[in-house]
């Protein structure tokens, strides 16, 4: 039986790990491959960097770092941020990603899915949604949960695995940055939904949060930034724990 | 030294990545001289069976990689070129080994590709040296090896029950990726060095 992932995210921003509660008030956290190959050793099972760079020369750098990741870590990792395009992400994927994920490029030009999906495989392709609770609709947003579009999440998810996603990574803006748990009715309602694995984003504070998003959300992976950036769950206790709770885990 | 076989078979980088931190000499190479002086040889692939197979035979570096007699591990789909014959494609494969390769059923609770970390048992001989049953390995598959006397590694996926690895004589091939799977794929890749 394929085992359920804990991921860690990582926010890099000109080549340093970086990371925001609520997308703003970004603070310094750490050196991106150091940071990898810490968490490789410890027991994640993929991680996912994500460029939020605004320049181009940032981006320039992060395709460096990708390659340093590569070399470094020795587990699946996942590249996102700023990819509009089949050259964006071949660049990435030659530099060593194993995944590449794609936000609001997807919602603007859903084709590019399907672009991304015939070049590499489905098994190449993330996409990740965020989206906010407004007026009993999730609503999907892009920029980091600042603009809202048209588009609800049940609706897109289901597109965007048509469109040959081979992974779809939530992340509910209501969640994240409030540890106060995952939205775990959301991914429940995603798990029966579609046919490809959910990744649940946003909201973990404790073992427990992980353990429900995993059980009660059905979810095939958890990831989180903040709780493992700061130490406060060590990812051996944590997979420990897991087991104990009868979920499969690699440990 | 050891040759990575380059017969344009996908991205291949990782496969030096996980050489280059074990501190190993290799060199990626389509030149068949160099292939038969090498110590070890490496034939890594993904993407589509049929499609590698057609680019190894274009090259002719399928009858070179035949009359090999160091020890050669395929890897992924590098392995099931080795094996008889796969239903990707179809096509037929250079019979190396003795699995016919085979399409998963699409189930319930097992998502083609297979893709993840699944544990492995059975598990025989040197490759697994100090490597205990149930040890998680990485996936990313949608066509498997079936089982039969080569085997010296199962996993299940749903209902299905696999090579995860297989090996004649100095032919050894694992479905599974080492150079992504952490410290218990660094160790396979260290015992294929030490073979």
């Amino acid at each position: 039986m394929v085992a359920k992932r804990i991921i860690p995210c990582l926010d890099v921003k000109d080549g340093v790990v970086v990371k925001g509660i609520n997308f703003e008030g970004l603070k310094e956290v750490g050196d991106a491959v150091q940071m990898g190959v810490q968490y490789a050793r410890e027991g994640a099972d993929e991680l996912v960097y994500l460029d939020i760079s605004a320049t181009r020369e940032g981006r320039s750098t992060f395709a460096d770092l990708v390659r340093r990741i590569a070399l470094g870590i020795d587990i699946p990792f996942t590249v996102g941020g700023g990819i509009g395009s089949v050259e964006d992400a071949a660049r990435l994927l030659e530099a060593g990603a194993d995944k590449i994920s794609i936000n609001s490029s997807a919602l603007a030009r859903p084709r590019l899915i399907s672009e991304l999906a015939g070049q590499y495989g489905s098994q190449f392709v993330v996409v990740a949604i965020d989206a906010k609770k407004v007026e009993g609709r999730w609503l999907c947003t892009t920029h980091g949960g600042s603009r809202f579009t048209e588009r609800e999440l049940f609706d897109w998810a289901r597109e965007a695995q048509e469109r040959g996603a081979g992974e779809i990574l939530f992340t509910s803006m209501d969640h994240d940055g409030t540890k106060a748990g995952y939205a775990c009715e959301v991914y429940a309602r995603l798990a029966s939904e579609l046919s490809v694995p959910v990744i649940a984003s946003g909201g973990a504070g404790s073992v427990q949060d992980i353990v429900d998003v995993l059980t009660v959300g059905r979810a095939d992976a958890a990831l989180a930034a903040s709780i493992f950036h700061y130490g406060e769950i060590p990812i051996p206790a944590l997979k420990k724990a897991l087991k104990e709770a009868n979920i499969p885990v690699r440990l | 030294m050891i040759a990575i076989i380059d017969y344009e078979a996908g991205n291949i980088c990782s496969v030096q990545n996980a050489l280059e931190r074990l501190g190993a000499q290799y060199e990626l190479t389509a030149d068949p001289e160099k292939i038969r002086r090498a110590d070890k040889v490496i034939l890594p692939g993904v993407g589509n069976a049929a499609h590698a197979m057609a680019s190894l035979c274009a090259s002719g570096l399928d009858s070179v990689i035949r009359t090999l007699r160091q020890p050669v591990l395929g890897i992924c789909v590098g392995l099931q070129l080795m094996c008889r014959s796969s239903e990707e494609g179809p096509v037929e494969c250079m019979g190396l080994l003795d699995a016919r390769v085979r399409k998963f059923p699409e189930g319930a609770d097992a998502k083609v590709p297979h893709m993840g970390w699944n544990s492995i048992g059975n598990l025989e001989g040197k490759l697994f040296k100090g490597l205990e049953g149930g040890s998680y390995v990485y996936f990313v598959h949608s066509y498997y090896p079936e089982l039969c006397p080569d085997t010296i590694a199962t996993c299940r996926h749903g209902d299905t029950l696999f090579s995860a690895a297989l090996r004649w004589e100095n032919f050894y091939g694992t479905q599974f990726h080492p150079e992504k799977s952490g410290s218990v794929g660094a160790a396979i890749l260290q015992n294929f060095l030490v073979l």
